[in-house]
């Protein structure tokens, strides 16, 4: 009997506990309800700003698009936006921005493919941290500074050991874009090569390979989708870069000669945009439509690498 | 209570900015070429300092934009860099507010001292490539100018006669670029407005005259030009528009025009 009252008031006690329970739990879904709506937001903030710009850089470049012709748009090898008979041609700078683009790629990603086969295989564990620090900083430098070395030191260099007349062409360019782009290239072909499972390389060497077999024919093409994204991220920033081409590569849009001076994508808006009008300025939003649509290209690109990496 | 002194306050805030606008309405806009941005930048900022209510809005169109900005009343004084042509005249005023120098500029070590404007011609068109072909050393000449667009190369490429017709091995968007470029290669000529010119590079002299304040003034300087502003002939300007209009064309703006570069008018 005794019991049953006790038991009894513990019922009554935890009624009440149960009720403030209730209580609690339905603010913490009502607060968790409030947070999820926030991250909802926050999630679609970013996809709107995506369709934001796109539809702005479409509503805004296609018209002079329309004006000029399509195809005189894309393929024309004139640009002189300001004369009498303004032409509006932009193959030289989608030209200039495609080899300045391979080239750069090719000097950047076997140096930064070997570059990250030390840090990760070679080095010695201080040796290596170091490196990757420094890689790092590397990423950090802005790339006006970039230019500014590159306007310094590279230009003259360019000029006096090819004996050219002007050093600004596209060769400095490449030169420049390859340095800015072998951080990224180094990092995520690194990053690449450290998930190969251990037992690989094991499995290789207990085979009688040696270390160098072993990285070239076993490490590496296991890393190859990794890799392909780092270089596929490569040509997105080498495509991307304008300020520190800017300075190097002379800015006349001339169609592109190794040795000569050009314009690329992003310098014929940077350069142009400040004191443009009327038409030239629509085709500007133009040019920057074409890169855009590039750009989305290569970062497509990168998204079906790096999915065809994970399955 | 609180709220309704939330909103209280609210409100009185809303009034009092709405005074505040009413009251620094005065604005005198100002549209047209780019190469007269620094000047007017720096006429407005003095004028703006001692005349507190008085705000100079200036919008960088281009020459031919600023005077149908005028004409068509979108702004009270069009800015120009080039004179007015004959139908314009009939409908609009031009006044010179100050000229504007062009300097041409070599690598210290070129021993060229002294271009004729056809020489100037030759060599940004490409007719003349060797600076030996008019007694310099033997050495390809290479042409830096300005992005399509920039006033000064409008002025050079108008005052030489080359419009459309020069062959640049760079086209940089900086007069600091410009003079950047030139003095590390040898081999180069560029074109700067007079003021920013500074040591590291060597001036050239044109038909045998040095650029300074006296021989733009005077027209000796060949590669120079006038700075305007346009006014409608038939639309009175506003009282502020006036008072900034007079002093622009005052002595007393002359220091502020020489600092941004300008060579103020004999008064």
């Amino acid at each position: 009997m005794e019991r049953s009252v006790y038991a009894e008031s513990l019922r009554g006690e935890s009624s009440a506990v149960r009720k403030r329970d209730n209580v609690l739990r339905t603010l913490a879904k009502a607060s968790d309800r409030v947070m999820a709506t926030f991250f909802v937001i926050c999630g679609f903030a970013s996809i709107a700003l995506v369709v934001i710009i796109t539809a702005f850089l479409v509503s805004s470049g296609v018209p002079a698009i329309h004006e000029v012709g399509f195809k005189d748009f894309m393929f024309g090898k004139v640009w002189t936006p300001t004369s009498e008979n303004a032409q509006f041609g932009i193959l030289p700078f989608i030209l200039s921005s495609f080899y300045a683009t391979i080239a750069a790629v090719v000097l950047s990603v076997p140096l930064g493919i070997l570059t990250a086969v030390f840090i990760t295989k070679f080095a010695g564990e201080k040796l290596a941290s170091l490196l990757s620090s420094a890689v790092e900083m590397l990423a950090g430098i802005p790339s006006v500074v970039y230019g500014l070395l590159g306007m310094i030191y590279v230009v003259p260099t360019v000029r006096n050991v090819f004996e050219l007349p002007d050093g600004a062409c596209l060769f400095s360019a490449v030169i420049v874009l390859a340095v800015m782009l072998l951080p990224s290239v180094i990092s995520v072909s690194a990053s690449a090569i450290r998930t190969v499972p251990r037992e690989y390389e094991e499995g290789s060497l207990a085979l009688g390979a040696n270390d160098t077999e072993t990285i070239f024919k076993v490490t590496l093409p296991a890393a190859k989708s990794g890799i392909s994204a780092a270089v596929v991220l490569g040509i997105g920033r080498a495509v991307g870069e304008a300020m520190a081409v800017m300075m190097v590569s002379g800015n006349v849009p001339n169609m592109p000669k190794l040795f000569g001076s050009v314009r690329f994508l992003t310098t014929a808006v940077a350069s142009e945009m400040s004191y443009s009008s009327g038409l030239h300025r629509e085709a500007l939003f133009s040019v920057a439509l074409v890169l855009f649509v590039f750009i989305l290209g290569i970062n497509m690109l990168l998204n079906f690498l790096t999915r065809k990496g994970k399955n | 209570m609180k709220k309704s002194a939330i909103i209280g306050a609210i409100l009185s805030a809303v009034l009092l900015v709405g005074c505040g606008s009413t009251e620094t309405s005065h604005t005198v806009s100002t549209d047209g070429s780019t190469s007269m941005e620094k000047v007017i930048g720096v006429l407005s900022e003095s004028y703006s300092a001692k005349h507190e209510n008085v705000k100079i809005t200036y919008n960088p169109t281009g020459s031919s934009a600023g005077i149908s900005a005028v004409s068509e009343g979108r702004c009270d004084i069009g800015l120009s860099s080039r004179a007015l042509k004959d139908e314009e005249a009939q409908t609009l005023d031009a006044a010179v507010l100050c000229y504007d120098g062009i300097s041409i500029i070599v690598n210290t070590e070129n021993k060229i001292d002294n271009l004729t404007v056809e020489n100037i011609a030759d060599i940004y068109t490409g007719k003349i490539t060797n600076w030996s072909e008019i007694g310099g050393d033997d050495l390809p000449i290479v042409c830096i100018g300005r992005e399509a667009a920039s006033g000064t190369r409008d002025g050079f490429e108008s005052v030489t006669g080359t419009k459309d017709s020069c062959v640049y091995a760079q086209e940089l968007t900086s007069t600091g670029d410009v003079i950047q470029t030139v003095s590390t290669n040898p081999n180069a000529i560029g074109y700067a407005s007079t003021a920013s010119v500074k040591d590291t590079v060597k001036t050239v002299s044109v038909e045998g005259v040095m650029p300074t304040n006296d021989t733009i003034l005077d027209g000796s300087y060949k590669i120079s030009r006038a700075f305007y502003f346009v006014t409608a002939k038939d639309k009175k300007l506003s009282g502020d528009a006036q008072k900034f209009f007079d002093f622009c064309m005052s002595k007393e703006a002359d220091e502020f025009i020489e600092s941004a570069g300008g060579v103020p008018t004999a008064k």
